[in-house]
């Protein structure tokens, strides 16, 4: 099985303050891999580090088959990445953002115009292909964001809390789009606060105080931790933390 | 007289004529009608009491809680705070109100300490005067008392951000997603301390897009679109379901998910968690006859439980026909 990401002991120092600490994992093609932990356990820093964004410290990283240390640019064209902060530019229109975007990871110019209609017509948004993203309801919006993030099929799509705010129908249309990207070959690596979404995930892994604590099956994990479900897990994890938002 | 009463309160971002609705309210106007038509939000909050005001981003939480606490005005409708009117007279209401609004707000260049203090001055008081109230929430973050609040971590901002709010001992708190971005075990705590201060006599109104925390409020009202769709104790809008509710699993969850949504007995089938919920359309169709057509073709380790409805099972149906 082709394997999408490689860390190998991954570590980022800022000063003496270790924000990740030797992380070993591996995620393989197609995978629904969920990344966990409190606020301040160091999730941001490593899926920077994944991205292309943030040089490691010591340690090696290889996502879609790149060194995140020295072909940070190449790791950079061959994933997509969707936050809930920023995700599309609102004073664009619909049709101007998959351009955008389109372009910027690459995608052939001859490929973008069918490629488009092909997206807009599949999400139900032929109509609003000139409306400014601004006026399109929250839920058109992530599905619309998530769509560009993976416009250019990429190996792996990171998401970072894509779901935040966002009522409960939409949220769970969202993860049916998730659940086809997937079958499509496309790997997700996605954080969330929802605990109710980590059971979505094929694995799951929690990050505590920099360190990986917990890596399997959401099912494994409840077997593991004798929990009902993901939240309880998380709890007896988290509620052990040194480094959480109740320092 | 109530903490917060609020009559058929309407506010439209866009200009009127504009067609467009974004803000809180009913947009459509019936027209040959007299002048009492009800477009607006209503509801009212007694003393002590934490009200939540539960929907997801958008829907017009925030509108609201900037009418109330007298930073914007509405369109239509009135709306009173411990018996003062917000616009008439909102300098009155501004002394009596703690208010955290839904990013962090203070100055990040002063620190813990001094961001306490200069709120304890602006509303004519000190620290040690109502250092009670505060005390539980504030000798969690003491050891940090002189660092710059732009260095401390999310939780820790909240917790001044709540200390900030109470300083002055407010009649009523306006709490806007106090929890949003703040981890699990985090949000646990904050809730905690919510029902400390409504043991203390504070009328709190909190908005919330994470369902499970209605659970934690006396009241809520769930919000969508500028519009409620209930008003009620959790309890209560949990027993006006109205609808069987069963919870599915089997070995394949994302087929099961499709099977099911074909099942023509099966009105609606959610994702939730590790379970899918499913609504039945006719209460003749059993969950043995269910487990037979799974099983007909080919999910194995079937389980079907009926369950009680969560606030959000009963979001997406009251949403549903809205």
């Amino acid at each position: 099985m082709e394997k999408v990401i490689v860390a190998d002991k991954l570590t980022k120092k800022f000063g003496d303050f270790i924000a990740v600490d030797h992380i070993s994992f591996e995620v393989e093609r197609g995978e629904i891999f969920g990344f966990l932990g409190a606020n301040g356990a160091g999730k941001t820093t490593a899926m920077r580090m994944l991205c292309g964004l943030s040089i490691p410290t010591s340690g090696k990283g290889l996502v879609a088959g790149y060194d995140i240390h020295t072909q940070s640019e190449k790791v950079k064209r061959n994933i997509g990445y969707m936050s809930q902060k920023f995700a599309l530019y609102d004073d664009l229109t619909v049709a101007e953002n998959i351009r955008l975007y389109a372009g910027i990871y690459g995608v052939k110019e001859k490929e973008i115009a069918p490629k488009t209609k092909e997206l807009l017509l599949r999400l139900g948004f032929d109509n609003e292909r000139d409306t400014l993203v601004k006026s399109l309801p929250m839920g058109w919006k992530q599905k619309l964001a998530f769509s560009v993030a993976i416009f250019h099929e990429p190996k792996i799509v990171f998401l970072d809390e894509p779901t935040g705010g966002v009522d409960p129908v939409t949220r769970r249309q969202f993860w049916e789009m998730i659940y086809e990207a997937s079958d499509r070959g496309i790997t997700i690596f996605v954080t969330t606060h929802y605990m109710d979404e980590a059971e979505y995930c094929n694995r799951v892994c929690v990050m505590v105080d920099g360190r990986i604590d917990a890596l399997d099956s959401p099912r494994n994990l409840k077997i593991q931790y004798n929990a009902q479900n993901m939240d309880e897990v998380f709890q007896q994890l988290a509620r052990n933390a040194k480094r959480t938002d109740a320092i | 007289m109530l903490p917060i009463e609020v009559k058929n309160l309407y506010k439209n971002y866009f200009p009127a004529k504009s067609g467009k609705f974004a803000g809180i309210g009913n947009p459509v106007q019936h027209s040959g009608e007299t002048a009492t038509v009800e477009t607006g939000l209503s509801f009212s909050v007694s003393k002590g009491e934490i009200f939540g005001i539960i929907g997801p981003d958008g829907a017009g939480k925030t509108t609201l809680f900037r009418i109330l606490t007298t930073l914007i005005l509405a369109d239509r409708g009135t709306a009173t705070v411990d018996g003062f009117d917000v616009v008439k007279e909102y300098k009155e209401i501004r002394k009596r109100v703690g208010y955290m609004p839904g990013k962090f707000s203070l100055y990040q260049d002063l620190t813990v300490q001094e961001n306490l203090n200069f709120f304890a001055t602006v509303f004519n008081t000190t620290i040690a005067e109502n250092y009670y109230l505060i005390k539980d929430i504030y000798q969690q973050i003491e050891p940090f008392k002189n660092r710059r609040a732009a260095k401390l971590s999310g939780g820790m901002k909240q917790k001044l951000a709540l200390c900030c709010a109470l300083i002055h001992k407010p009649s009523v708190l306006f709490l806007d997603e106090p929890t949003t971005g703040v981890d699990a075990v985090s949000r646990k705590e904050f809730w905690d301390m919510l029902k400390q201060l409504k043991n203390q006599g504070i009328t709190i109104l909190v908005s919330t897009p994470y369902m499970d925390e209605a659970n934690l409020c006396d009241r809520i009202a769930l919000i969508q679109n500028g519009q409620f769709l209930t008003i009620d104790t959790p309890a209560k809008i949990v027993g006006q379901f109205g609808k069987t509710l069963w919870t599915v699993q089997s070995d394949n969850m994302s087929r099961l998910l499709l099977d099911l949504r074909a099942v023509k007995q099966i009105e609606s089938c959610f994702t939730f968690g590790d379970s899918h919920h499913v609504t039945i359309l006719n209460d003749q169709f059993t969950k043995t006859d269910l487990h037979k057509i799974l099983h007909e073709i080919g999910h194995t380790n079937v389980e079907i439980n009926e369950i009680n409805p969560t606030i959000e099972d009963c979001f997406m149906e009251l949403s549903k026909h809205s």
